[in-house]
């Protein structure tokens, strides 16, 4: 039996970005809020510490930060007819585990969508008629409009010190910055990364063939940063150690740098690690989540915590387990297109790229940040037009590196045999020489990708794994086709000793390399309970005290990597918390 | 060749195994005198002595399985004026502490049955943690070889061994259980993370592999250099995280 304890006003289910954000905002509004989080604590001093927060192996190869499948893994098939088989070892996408979750590993690549992304189901129809996007693609405007987030876009790249430049002012465009983007009320907080090679390479290109160089908002500091919790962060070293490792430095923005240092004093909040939770406490006619249970890893021993509010900010495999569990809302299912649980599944298009070699240019790859490039946003969503293309969608286009460590970024020429002499001959002299054009596209939401429960696999709590149905679709291969043939006109226009062919993305979903870790859907945020999980305001449509936060919010997944979006929407929130419903406790739209 | 001039292998440690072994219960007693010798040769040595020159010991690998990896880390990465061969840079070694600590037996890999048999896109779905998979898979390699080439895969020509690889890499090889692909991709997957990983692994000794492709290594700050060396080449030589322990 597990031991009752006190109820409290709030419970955290995880402690990383967003389950960061919202104690923050919850413990100011004088709110008691106890935070759980299944993995150990991590602290810059003691566990990103220079000399050892630099070896490769460990972090980037043996996944040192990352979730431990041998706890808990999802199951995959590429389609419903087949039987799923679990990932047994992570490679595609690598979700964190322990204080500061994936917040802490990171690249930092921080964007806000595009206003047609936010809307994009109305946009499309009214660009390309009623009946432009096909039945099987079942994407959805997303309740909130770009003008609806803007502030809370705003208040994220406060908190974390975005690197960036702005490109549209109040509706003012600005050459260097991305003019695609919708208006911002405030330029960046910082100012842009330092110029690379790669970078000014990717400029003159752009230029000659007439697209809008960029560089990517980045959440590593190009100059030491106070931010609005009175938290300094140091000025990126440009160490070449951002994704998969933790920052010495405090010059990435991470739950640990950003939030944690003032959370951790207040009074109002506990921390509880080797906290797993295992279920919700959910009473079905009541519309409330009672409790949570949760396991302490170190004992063995269950507790339930009583709670007013839940706020659940797991990765989204987790959020969607927990809700399927506790049977709040239904379970989706693609024959039918009925029930909301596990829906919209997306993923992202990536192994778009290209590499060109340049002989007489010295890159020096490991001077790099997480989120260093320059970039292109000219065919990206919709900033493009698709009439006649036969697919929606674009990709983000960028130009660097975030890393040359070796174990893992070895570029050589197309060709060049995998080992031996030729190998070693073509590795010592191209290493040093390799610029990669890569990009990052979008993946609209279709019928058959969809998540569920697994029926024969189960994780360390005996609870089933999660069940993934997905695959890359005629949408996002034609999309990646057609960037791939961008991708060569930059690569082109470098004018590079040798130049290779843009890959694209083709075949089915491979699970073993790693492509990125935005996992989007599953707890769709939408307008009603028929089509959506959670309302606008993050609050379950069948639990009026649960607000489910990250990525599996989207109602599909744009080109860009989900942060920005995740830190805004848990703003937003944040706020419609504090300030409706801890005043009124019940639904915040009418169902 | 660079057999030749390593003074490791002028006494062909497995063919004095095999010799031990044959002679039955006199193993333990020859292996004693051997293991003395070799500590009291350590102990004699300057302790800035060469790497190369430390006694070769195995924590998991058996006499066969640590001959057919340095012959096969060192076709992958042969030496020549660009690095030592890959034993020499120590990658054997490195492998059979992988094999021999947690990444051998299994962590991070879910376990659970059922292992049915399953495209390759899925992943790695067999039963065996990496341990269990790379004795598997080098067994069926030295059977591969002596079908093929009538002898061990170590004791082969460079020519026959860099042919039995190649042959692995592209999944001709008959392997039971596997495919000799799979084999051959964990195989260079784990030789270059030996090769480039920091030397406190065991491989990249001397920091050759770094040294090769102008990797500097740590500490990795270069908030001014990102500036000064603009499309200039890095000149400084590398560090390693010892160099700052």
């Amino acid at each position: 039996m597990a031991t009752m304890l006190k109820e409290v006003d709030a419970v955290c289910i995880g402690v990383g970005f967003t389950g960061s954000i919202l104690a923050r905002e919850l413990t100011k509004a004088g709110l008691k809020v106890v935070g759980l989080e299944r993995g150990p604590n991590r602290t810059s001093r003691d566990d990103f510490a220079l000399p050892n927060v630099r070896d490769d192996l460990k972090y980037a190869v043996r996944q040192e930060l990352f979730q431990d499948t041998q706890t808990e893994t999802v199951t995959l098939r590429h389609s419903t007819p087949e039987t799923a088989l679990p990932i047994r070892r992570l490679g595609s996408f690598l979700p964190g585990t322990g204080v500061g979750g994936a917040g802490a590993h990171w690249n930092g690549v921080t964007w806000r969508l595009l206003e047609s992304d936010h809307n994009l189901r109305t946009h499309l129809e009214s660009r390309y008629g009623k009946t432009a996007v096909a039945a099987e693609m079942t994407i959805a405007d997303f309740p909130q409009s770009y003008t609806d987030l803007e502030p809370y876009y705003d208040r994220f790249e406060k908190l974390c010190g975005i690197s960036g430049k702005a490109g549209n002012l109040r509706g003012q465009k600005i050459e260097g910055g991305n003019v695609f983007e919708g208006p911002r009320q405030n330029e960046y907080p910082n100012k842009p990364l330092a110029l690379t090679l790669a970078g000014s390479l990717m400029q003159k290109a752009a230029r000659d063939l007439g697209y809008h160089a960029f560089p990517a908002p980045a959440a590593n500091m190009s100059a030491a940063y106070t931010n609005p919790e009175g938290l300094t962060l140091g000025a990126c070293e440009y160490c070449g150690h951002c994704e998969r490792f933790g920052c010495e430095a405090n010059a990435k923005s991470s739950p640990q740098s950003t939030i944690l240092p003032v959370l951790l004093q207040d009074k109002n909040f506990e921390l509880r690690t080797y906290a797993y939770v295992k279920e919700l406490v959910y009473d079905k006619q009541a519309k409330k989540v009672k409790a949570v249970r949760y396991v302490d890893t170190r004992s063995g021993e269950e507790f339930e915590q009583p709670a007013q509010l839940v706020l659940l900010g797991a990765y989204v495999f987790n959020n969607v387990l927990l809700m399927r569990t506790a049977g709040i809302g239904e379970q989706y299912d693609p024959a039918t297109g009925k029930g909301t649980i596990g829906k919209n599944y997306c993923y992202q298009v990536s192994g778009n790229a290209v590499t060109v070699f340049f002989e007489d240019k010295e890159v020096n790859p490991f001077m790099a940040a997480g989120a260093h490039g320059m970039n292109i946003d000219d065919f990206n969503g919709d900033n493009f037009d698709h009439a006649g293309l036969g697919f929606f969608g674009g990709a983000w286009i960028s130009c660097g590196s975030s890393n040359g460590r070796p174990i893992l970024t070895r570029p050589v020429p197309a060709g060049t045999p995998r080992w031996g002499r030729e190998w070693k001959k073509a590795t010592a002299k191209w290493y040093n020489h390799a610029v990669n054009i890569g990009a990052s596209g979008c993946n609209y939401a279709h019928r058959e990708n969809y998540l569920d429960l697994d029926p024969t696999y189960k994780d360390a709590l005996g609870r089933p794994l999660v069940r993934m149905t997905y695959n890359f679709r005629d949408n996002d291969k034609k999309m990646a086709l057609y960037i791939a043939g961008v991708l060569d006109k930059l690569a082109t226009a470098m004018k590079p000793t040798i130049q290779g062919k843009a890959s694209s993305r083709t075949g089915d979903y491979n699970v073993v390399p790693y492509q990125s870790t935005h996992n989007t859907g599953g707890t769709m945020t939408g307008t009603d309970p028929q089509s959506s999980v959670v309302n606008r305001y993050c609050q379950a449509w069948g639990a009026d005290n649960l607000f489910v936060m990250g990525a599996s919010l989207f109602p599909q997944n744009a080109s860009y990597n989900p942060t920005g979006l995740v830190g805004a929407l848990a703003y937003y929130a944040a706020e419609a918390i504090t300030t409706k419903y801890v005043k009124n406790p019940g639904p915040l739209v009418p169902a | 060749m660079a057999d030749d001039t390593n003074p490791r292998d002028q006494i062909p440690r497995r063919q004095f195994l095999k010799g031990a072994g044959a002679a039955g219960t006199a193993v333990a007693a020859v292996m004693t005198p051997v293991a003395v010798t070799q500590a009291e040769a350590q102990s004699a040595r300057p302790a800035a002595g060469p790497a190369q020159h430390a006694p070769e010991t195995w924590l998991t690998l058996n006499a066969t399985e640590a001959e057919f990896v340095k012959a096969a880390v060192d076709t992958i990465i042969p030496a020549d004026e660009l690095s030592p061969s890959g034993s020499d840079c120590g990658v054997a070694s490195f492998i059979d502490h992988q094999l021999a600590g947690a990444y051998g037996s299994g962590a991070r890999l879910y376990r659970q049955g059922p292992f049915p048999k399953a495209k390759a896109e899925l992943g790695y779905q067999l039963e065996l943690n990496p341990r269990e998979f790379f004795r598997a898979g080098i067994t069926a390699a030295n059977e591969f070889t002596r079908k093929t080439y009538g002898k061990d895969f170590d004791r082969l020509s460079e020519s026959d061994r860099i042919a039995a690889l190649k042959t692995m890499d592209e999944g001709k090889a008959a392997f039971p259980g596997f495919s000799s692909a799979m084999f051959f991709n964990a195989l260079l997957q784990i030789t270059m993370e030996g090769f480039f990983a920091d030397p406190m692994y065991g491989g990249n000794r001397d920091m050759a592999a770094w040294k090769m492709v102008g990797y500097p290594g740590l500490p990795a700050t270069y908030r001014d250099e990102i500036k000064t060396y603009f499309n200039k080449k890095y000149d400084k030589p590398p560090r390693s995280i010892a160099d700052f322990s």
